[in-house]
Order: C-alpha cells, then structure tokens, then sequence
C-alpha cells in the first residue's frame, strides 16, 4: 500500500489538487444561482479581492504616469493645424446650431406628447467618470476594470456608458475598483430596440466578442446600417442610450424562423480608456414649458447668408439666432427677430398649428411703426401691415423664395387675433408655400442701395428684420 | 530521474532552480502584463501559460509544476468573470504535463520548445473548454482558427521568452 503511494505520488498529488478546484469551483457555480437572485454581488472570491485590491495601485500610478506623458505630448502635437481644426470646427458649430435647433422643436413636440399622455421619462441624473485601468486580459472573459468603487458610489449591476454608446455593467465592486461586465461578453444582454423598426430584442454577446440580436422574426425587415438603442426593459440600462447599428441581417439557420443580427458597438469597446457609470437615473413626466423661445433653423441659415452685411456684432446674432438659451426669457425684440417675414414663416405656422403650440402673437405695442426710429421692433412684420407689405414685395423681387407673389394684397388687415404674427405673414403675404423654404442670396444690382426696401431685402434675407422707416399702410413700395 | 527511459541527456535532465523572487516574480509579473497591458495582440499570447509551461519544464518535477499551474491559474482566474478554477485546473494539468515531458525531453531546444508551447496552448484550450461547458455551463463555442492563431503566436514567443527566463536558472 506504501509502494502504491510512493509509485503514484504525482498523479495521486494530481488528483488531489484538480479535486479541490472542483470542489471550490462548483462552490461558485452554486453561489452565483444564489447570487443572481439576490443581486448582491456576494459572489466574489476572497482571491480575487485580495489580486484586485494589490494590483490596482500600481496600476492606476502607471496609468496616471502614462497618460501624462501622452497628454503633454498630445498637447504640443495638438497645437500644431490649429487654425485649420478651429475654422473645421467653427463650420461644424454652425451646422450643430441648426442641427440643434431643429432638434429642439422635435424635442419639444415629443415633450409636450408626452406630458399630454402622461409618460414618464428617463433621464441620467448622475454619473462617475472613471478610467480603465485593466482588463481580464484572456479572449474568454471580456472585462475591464475601472479605478472607481465603493468609495465613489458604485454598485453592483449600474450600467456603463460612453459618449458614444453603452459599454456594459458593474459586475463586482471593489474599495477602489471596480469589475465590468461588457456588452459583448457572452455572459451579458440588454434589452434594445432598433431604431426605424422599433422592434425589441436582446442584444448578447457572442463567444468571439460580436453583439447579436437573435430574437427578432425573420419576416421582419431589418436593415445594416439601423441604429439601435437600448429600450430600458432590462432595468439595468436607461432608455435611449445608443447600442450600435446593425451590421448585418440574416436568417438563423440553426433557429430557422428568426434572424441573426449582428450589431457594431457604438462604443469603441477594444479602445476604452475612460467611462462613465451610471450611478443615478431619474424618472419624470416631461414638462411643458410655456413660451419657450423658438428659433428656426431657416433664421441661422439666413443670417450666413454671404450677402448679408453684418448689421450687429456675432456675440448679439448668436445669442439671438443660433443658441437660444434655456430659461432665458425672450426680450420683444428677439420676438421680433424671430418673427421674420416671408416664406421662412409659413414653415412655422405649419410647425405652431401642427403641434396646437403656436407662438404668441407680438403685442402690438412691441410692434413698429413707420414712425418707430428703433430697427429691432420693426421686424413684426406681421404686426405692421406696412412693415408686412414692404418685405413680401421684397420677397416678390426675390430675394426670398418663399415670398409672397401678392406683395400688400392683404397687408393692411391688421394682426394679432390669436394667431401668431408669423402666421399672418405666411398666410396673408404668401401664394404658394413652401415646406422648406430655400433663402437665396439678394440681388443688389436690382435694387437702389438707398432704397428702404433695398435695406429691408437684405434684412428680411438675413431674417433680422432690421427696420427701415417704410411707407404707411397701403402706399405703393417705391419702385 | 530514471535515464534509462529518459531521452535527454544527463545535463539536459537537470533539474533547474531559481531563486524565490524569480519564482514569485515572474508570475506576477505576467498575469500583471496580461491583465493591465491593454495590448491588443497580448489578447492571443498567454503569458502566465508560458510562465507555467517554463517553470515545469525546467523544474522537472511534477508536484512543483503542478503547484505552479495551480497558483498562476487561480491569479489568473481573479482576474477574469468566471468563476475561480477555470485556468487553475487547466493550468494545473498544464504543469504537471510540462514537468512530465521536462524528465524525457530535450526541451531547452527552441524547436522542441516551439512545438511542445504549441501543443500545450491547444490542449490548454481544450481542457478550458472542457470545464467551462461541463461544469460551469458555459456556451461557448470551439474556435479552431482562434485556437491555432494562438497556439502559434504562444510558440513563437515562448522561444523568446524562454530564452530570456533562461537567464534565471541558478546552475549547481
């Protein structure tokens, strides 16, 4: 019995060892069942605190260390083409504005949608931005970690994001660290719906690190290049937050009525560096806010206009055109700059009497008069039958496309019976409405550079409605 | 040793020490370089595999080797989302493979060496999946493409790598 153990002491030592691992690994696997049903995280190993804890000091010096270097040389490299990157960006500011503005009427249609059918809404209230600082470094396993835990306000199962997209949950927290979960591990899902389809699905991970929606009939038709978003029916990821787009759509052969979707992460899961974790998600009924300033991304176009001569400084056009502030309540003379005459009107009829919002009608006491000396109330066009006449038959003349064809033939009715004063002038000075107004640039040689209705072109072309003294009600324009 | 049954040669059956910061050290160290190194190609490489297979081989002893694996394995599993044990047995195995083959083998050879690391990243791979499937339930599929790129990524660097721990070895 002795020689048996001699003869066979490695194997035996062997078995020995493999059966312990066993044991402690089907420990686990058992505590993970209980641990899923409690959500509490209580299955992390002793082991793999002590690894984390001892490691992530050194890593975060290194990192910190590291990113130094890299930031001091990117800021030299960065100073180099700055000029170029700064008209780049200035070019891409300007398309943002309008970008933005109509993104904002949008916004504020689904708003007040919302609150009239009572729905709640989701939104981010707090977030902890973090740094990767690890991996689990095998193909297996794809996590990452983070140089924020419980001492930062992390917990189990928050998710976490980019900019660009989701990248995945908490999955163990640390003191100072903490363990993710991403989105294409094979362990992971979130609940998403494609964008255009707005069908729902579960995004998982594959073994080789692709995400795929695999429950989504094949009748459906899904098509590359969808965006996907998450849809919020998991509990864990917050409505809205990008997934990715679809990169292809075929049918499951191995699960024959559905579809293999395969979805490229919008987050640029191989290159994390920092995240943000989603540590508070606030849930409200939208509010309306009434008499919200309205600006037009018609208005921004006209005012860059290359014809236009700069009649204010840029801080007072931007403020006024391109970023509406929020909260910031509009002065008359913004409402008259808002309220620009000819066919950039109707568009905003339309849009004020499609969502049963309609801008408030200027007062006519904010309104001009040919007597009025002050340039920034004359642009109620609407409000002054004169100043009206005046600018559709500039539009005639076109420098507005989307002008009036009848200049004053019904100018003199006098505005503000409810109806907002940009209404009056898309309906009463326009023969035929466009539903998105092009303004094309004045035609100066035309006109006198003297005359007040040459001055009015170029205002109303540049949406500013900048006043010149014009002729009373019911005068011909000079011609 | 019995070298009678061994084909190596008396020197090439020696038994290889290194002093207790190597051994501590180099572990660590390569589960540090894997886990913290967000290199893209260390993804494929193993390097606390190729530690193992090292220490083994050049240990010649089964029950070190054996330990080894199982240490380096379980440091690893710290690291990853699974549960603790999966590379600790397969790594486990891997040593006490390695310590095996060290007695019969000539495996300070860099082609011997370049055949047994890609050998052994297979059979590591195998024994992975193995528990991954059958014991932790786990669904992942057998990649034989993944598996051979990293087979032979891991051999090519363990002909490096080998030859720099070689460094290590305290000589009676």
């Amino acid at each position: 019995m002795e020689n048996f153990f001699v003869r066979y002491k490695n194997p035996l030592v062997l078995m020995a060892v493999l059966f312990i691992q066993v044991v402690v690994l089907a420990t686990q696997v058992k505590r993970q069942e209980n641990a899923r049903a409690a959500t509490s995280g209580g299955n992390t190993r002793l082991i793999r605190v002590w690894s984390v804890n001892a490691f992530t000091p050194v890593e975060k010096a290194l990192v910190s260390t590291g990113h130094f270097f890299r930031d001091s040389w990117h800021n030299y490299a960065d100073l180099r083409g700055i000029r170029k990157q700064n008209r780049e960006l200035q070019d891409e500011v300007s398309r943002l504005q309008m970008e933005q503005v109509r993104l904002k009427q949008d916004a504020d249609q689904a708003r007040r949608l919302q609150a009239l059918l009572d729905f709640k809404e989701q939104s981010i209230a707090k977030t902890v931005a973090a740094q990767v600082i690890g991996t689990s470094g095998t193909e297996q396993s794809r996590v990452i970690y983070i140089d924020k835990g419980k001492r930062a306000g992390i917990k189990v199962d928050m998710p976490v994001i980019t900019p660009d997209g989701i990248v995945g949950k908490i999955k163990d927290v640390f003191d100072y660290s903490s363990q993710v979960l991403l989105i294409n591990d094979h362990d992971s899902g979130a609940g998403v719906i494609l964008e255009k389809t707005r069908l729902q699905g579960i995004v998982k991970g594959t073994s080789i690190g692709e995400l795929q929606v695999n429950d989504i009939m094949a009748d459906e038709n899904v098509e590359p290049g969808e965006q996907v978003v998450t849809s919020g029916g998991d509990r864990i990821y917050p409505k809205g937050l990008a997934v990715g787009t679809v990169s292809s759509s075929v049918p499951d052969h191995d699960n024959d009525p559905f579809l293999i979707i395969k979805i490229k992460p919008a987050a640029d899961l191989r290159r994390l560096e920092e995240v943000l974790v989603i540590t508070e998600v606030s849930e409200k009924t939208p509010t309306v806010t009434a008499g919200a300033t309205s600006v037009r991304a018609a208005d921004i176009l006209a005012q860059r206009l290359p014809s236009v001569p700069k009649q204010e400084d840029p801080k007072a056009a931007g403020t006024t055109a391109g970023a509406p502030k929020a909260g910031a309540s509009p002065t008359p003379a913004d409402k008259a700059k808002n309220a620009a005459p000819g066919g950039t009107e109707q568009k905003k009829e339309t849009a004020s009497a499609g969502t049963g919002a309609p801008k408030p009608a200027t007062p006519a006491g904010t309104a001009a008069t040919p007597a009025s000396a002050k340039p920034s109330t004359s642009g109620n066009a609407g409000a002054n039958p004169a100043i009206q006449k005046a600018s559709t038959s500039v539009s005639a003349t076109g420098s507005n496309s989307a002008a009036a064809s009848k200049p004053g033939s019904d100018s003199k009715k006098p505005a503000g019976t409810g109806q907002s004063a940009a209404s009056n002038a898309g309906i009463n000075g326009t023969a035929t409405p466009t539903p998105t107004p092009k303004p094309k640039t004045t035609q100066p040689k035309k006109k006198a550079p003297a005359s007040p209705d040459a001055a009015q072109s170029d205002t109303n072309a540049a949406g500013q409605s900048e006043a010149t003294p014009t002729p009373a009600a019911g005068e011909k324009p000079p011609q | 040793m019995n070298a009678g049954v061994s084909l190596t040669s008396r020197e090439e059956i020696e038994v290889h020490q290194f002093s207790w910061v190597v051994s501590i050290g180099i572990p660590i160290l390569a589960v540090f370089f894997q886990v913290f190194l967000r290199i893209r190609f260390l993804t494929v490489l193993d390097l606390p595999l190729l530690v193992t297979i090292f220490f083994a081989v050049a240990r010649r002893r089964p029950i070190p080797g054996m330990i080894t694996g199982a240490l380096i394995g379980t440091l690893q599993d710290a690291w990853t989302g699974h549960p603790i044990g999966l590379f600790g047995i397969a790594k486990t195995i891997i040593g006490y493979l390695g310590s095996s083959l060290g007695v019969k083998l000539d495996v300070d050879n860099p082609g011997s060496r370049f055949l047994m690391t890609f050998a052994f990243v297979i059979i590591h791979r195998f024994i992975y999946m193995g528990i991954n499937t059958m014991l932790v339930g786990g669904s992942e599929a057998w990649n034989w493409g993944y598996t051979l790129l990293s087979a032979l990524a891991n051999a090519l660097a363990a002909v490096v790598l080998f030859s720099l721990l070689d460094k290590f070895k305290l000589r009676n």
